[in-house]
């Protein structure tokens, strides 16, 4: 049920009120609604201004140092046996992932309009991070809303933002992980609306957000557009990405939606395996429903309640997805699939091995993933993995699965 | 007439302000909720605000997200909700119920089917925290077919335009949140909600209650003179916390806490 797209259908997207066909919307409580409303018709307003847009891309080019690389992996290419395996590398971005290219937007936004409090939620702490280098930057005041069960496995991070002047709220209501954290950062932002801007970390959230996240994370995709017909002088054959809330993989994915050529693939966390109930996967066993404002699939039980979730990663471990996603599910675009834990950790130890490149657990997904997919392919094609983070903070989880305290 | 538009004007030809409960559902026990129902309804309470649980209640404060949690545990689903409204209407046929909560399991159990069951167990409103009018256009009319009364919320952030449409889509009465932030925050100022609420009157017909950070006799009747209603919430459902193991001892505490609320707002009565 593949529907052909076009760029007349994809400027009609998400529409007024921030559907994305049954998808996205914006299911808040009244309070928040006149703030969304006028970050839209700001944001709208902006994205057409030429000021703004220099601004944006001039810090991406010196402060997050963009363009990032696209690397041909020849060696897990040759160890692969299939498809050629070229990487973009967001990990090298300033902060080490691609959470950095959305919180530049998102602050310079906030600038315009005024706000000197910046809240987030963060999984991993990624997004954390990203959002506490921007404000030390701008000088702004930041507080992030982390799950205590992320706390606990992704200490680093925390540290990292506490050294970035950021206050760090651990949240311990509910499961103790991401969507909780979004649950209070949504109730730090009705209490404190008049002053306070919320920069969501993915492309879920109420509209504007998935609409202004998707925006900013496109020069991923951009970029590996121009790079690929410049170093191979044709499109990739396949894009892989892994997807939590989903925004390295619509940044990679949106400015090829029309090329019908390139397969898409965005990979959700297995965990110990659909089968088992214990992943973070609800594109591939969830079912639509409304949560954090917007219509997803999720994982919910029969009763609408939202199911625990569970992923070694910390940033997949959320049970709901940008409504893009959902969008591109139904009509065919894309295809979401997953991969377990202990292939994503497979995945992190051969690309550190063959490449010497350590990816975030998050990322290891899509690695995990790739390397079937182009095993199946020929040796003439193109597979592009978003490398969307580096695997640094990560190495306290993988020494404890080795067993070995660091 | 619906009960619940028959219940504010029977009190507005009194001249009285109406006592609105919230309780979460199941909390702290599935078994205990009609019953305490009864109790508020035999403490003087005009409408009742019947919360349904949620695993993610977003706009709500700890005391509320506690007792969600509490009720989820002993599986307090949606269904479970409506028949608790019918076990209550078997020697109640007076007292409005407004179910509150979030989208999500009406969304699962599906529009029709929730419509249908809600008018079947005896609902009379519906109040959605997180289905603001412009994501109603669906559920609205299967409301509106059934004679629910579908409930919105206005805010301090509310503006003139929205305020007027809002209104349009509501029937019943409008539910003033009094000030920017979740439930059970206590940051009331009563001159600014006067202000708000006599301009919403220029505004809209439609009774207006006021709730968020009403927890006393002495919050309810400075609220009550600007308002048609206050609802409270927060405190009740803390009560509930505290008593949870003796049930007549909570009983008690909650008539002790509504019975000087329903004195403090008859005494402004003209």
């Amino acid at each position: 049920m593949s529907v052909k797209l076009t760029e007349e259908m994809l400027t009609a997207l998400p529409d007024a009120r921030g559907h994305f066909g049954a998808f996205g919307g914006r299911f808040v409580s009244e309070t928040l609604m006149d703030s969304l409303m006028t970050l839209e018709r700001e944001y709208l307003r902006l994205k057409k201004d030429p000021e703004f847009q220099a601004t944006f891309d001039k810090d991406l080019a010196d402060y997050v140092g963009r363009p990032s690389p696209l690397y041909f992996a020849e060696r897990l290419t040759r160890e692969t046996g299939g498809a050629q395996i070229w990487l973009k590398r967001e990990d090298l971005n300033h902060t080490g992932a691609h959470k950095v290219n959305n919180t530049i937007g998102q602050a310079l936004l906030a600038s315009f309009l005024g706000k000197k409090r910046i809240i987030a939620e963060t999984g991993a702490g990624q997004h954390g991070v990203a959002t506490a280098t921007v404000c030390a930057r701008l000088g702004l005041e930041c507080h992030v809303f982390m799950g205590a069960e992320d706390v606990q496995r992704q200490s680093l991070n925390v540290y990292r933002m506490k050294l970035l002047g950021a206050k760090v709220h651990a949240v311990e209501s509910g499961s103790r992980t991401l969507k909780d954290a979004m649950n209070d950062a949504m109730r730090d932002w009705v209490t404190n609306v008049d002053d306070t801007f919320y920069i969501i970390g993915t492309v879920a959230g109420p509209h504007p957000y998935p609409l202004l996240v998707r925006d900013f994370q496109s020069v991923i995709g951009r970029e590996t557009r121009s790079q690929s017909l410049e170093k191979t002088g044709k499109l990739p054959d396949a894009l892989v990405a892994c997807v939590g809330g989903g925004s390295n993989a619509i940044g990679m994915f949106y400015p090829f939606l029309t090329d019908e050529s390139v397969q898409l693939y965005g990979v959700e966390a297995g965990g110990l395996g659909i089968e088992t109930g214990q992943h973070a996967a609800p594109l591939c066993a969830g079912r639509p429903g409304v949560l954090h404002g917007n219509r997803t699939y999720l994982m919910e039980d029969e009763n609408g309640q939202i199911a625990g979730t569970h992923s070694v990663s910390a940033g997949l471990d959320y049970p709901g997805v940008g409504p893009e996603h959902s969008w591109l599910k139904d009509i065919g675009r894309a295809n979401y699939v997953s991969v377990t834990d202990d292939e994503a950790l497979q995945a992190f130890r051969m690309l550190t091995l063959v490449e010497g490149i350590m990816p975030a657990l998050e990322t290891a997904h899509a690695v995990a993933y790739a390397v079937k997919l182009a095993a199946t392919m020929d040796k003439d094609q193109m597979v592009v993995i978003n490398i969307s983070g580096r695997g640094d903070k990560d190495i306290h989880t993988i020494a404890q699965l080795d067993g070995i305290e660091l | 007439m619906s009960r619940i538009e028959g219940v504010l004007q029977t009190l507005k030809g009194q001249g009285r302000k109406a006592l609105i409960p919230f309780i979460t559902a199941g909390d702290p026990h599935p078994d205990e909720t009609v019953g305490l129902m009864h109790t508020m309804v035999d403490a003087g309470v005009d409408i009742i605000e019947l919360g349904v649980p949620f695993s993610d209640p977003m706009a709500d404060g700890p005391v509320i997200q506690l007792a969600c949690e509490r009720a989820l545990k002993h599986g307090t689903s949606l269904r479970r909700v409506l028949a608790m409204v019918s076990e209550f209407r078997k020697t109640n046929n007076t007292t409005p119920v407004v179910l509150m909560g979030y989208l999500n399991p009406i969304e699962a159990m599906g529009y029709e089917a929730f419509a249908d069951a809600a008018v079947e167990a005896g609902v009379d409103g519906i109040l959605t925290v997180d289905l603001p009018p412009e994501e109603a256009e669906q559920i609205a009319p299967l409301f509106a077919q059934r004679g629910l009364d579908p409930i919105f919320l206005l805010a301090p952030t509310t503006t003139d335009d929205r305020i007027r449409a809002i209104a349009d889509h509501s029937s019943g009465y409008v539910y003033y949140v009094s000030f920017n932030g979740v439930t059970g925050a206590a940051k009331i100022n009563v001159d600014e909600v006067a202000a708000k609420v006599a301009h919403i009157h220029k505004l809209t017909a439609l009774p207006v209650g006021v709730g968020f950070g009403i927890r006393d006799a002495d919050t309810a009747a400075a609220v009550g003179r600007v308002s048609d209603g206050v609802i409270v919430g927060s405190v009740l459902v803390d009560t509930i916390a505290r008593n949870q193991t003796d049930i007549e001892a909570l009983k008690r505490a909650l008539t002790d806490l509504l019975n000087p609320m329903r004195e403090a707002l008859d005494s402004l009565a003209s």
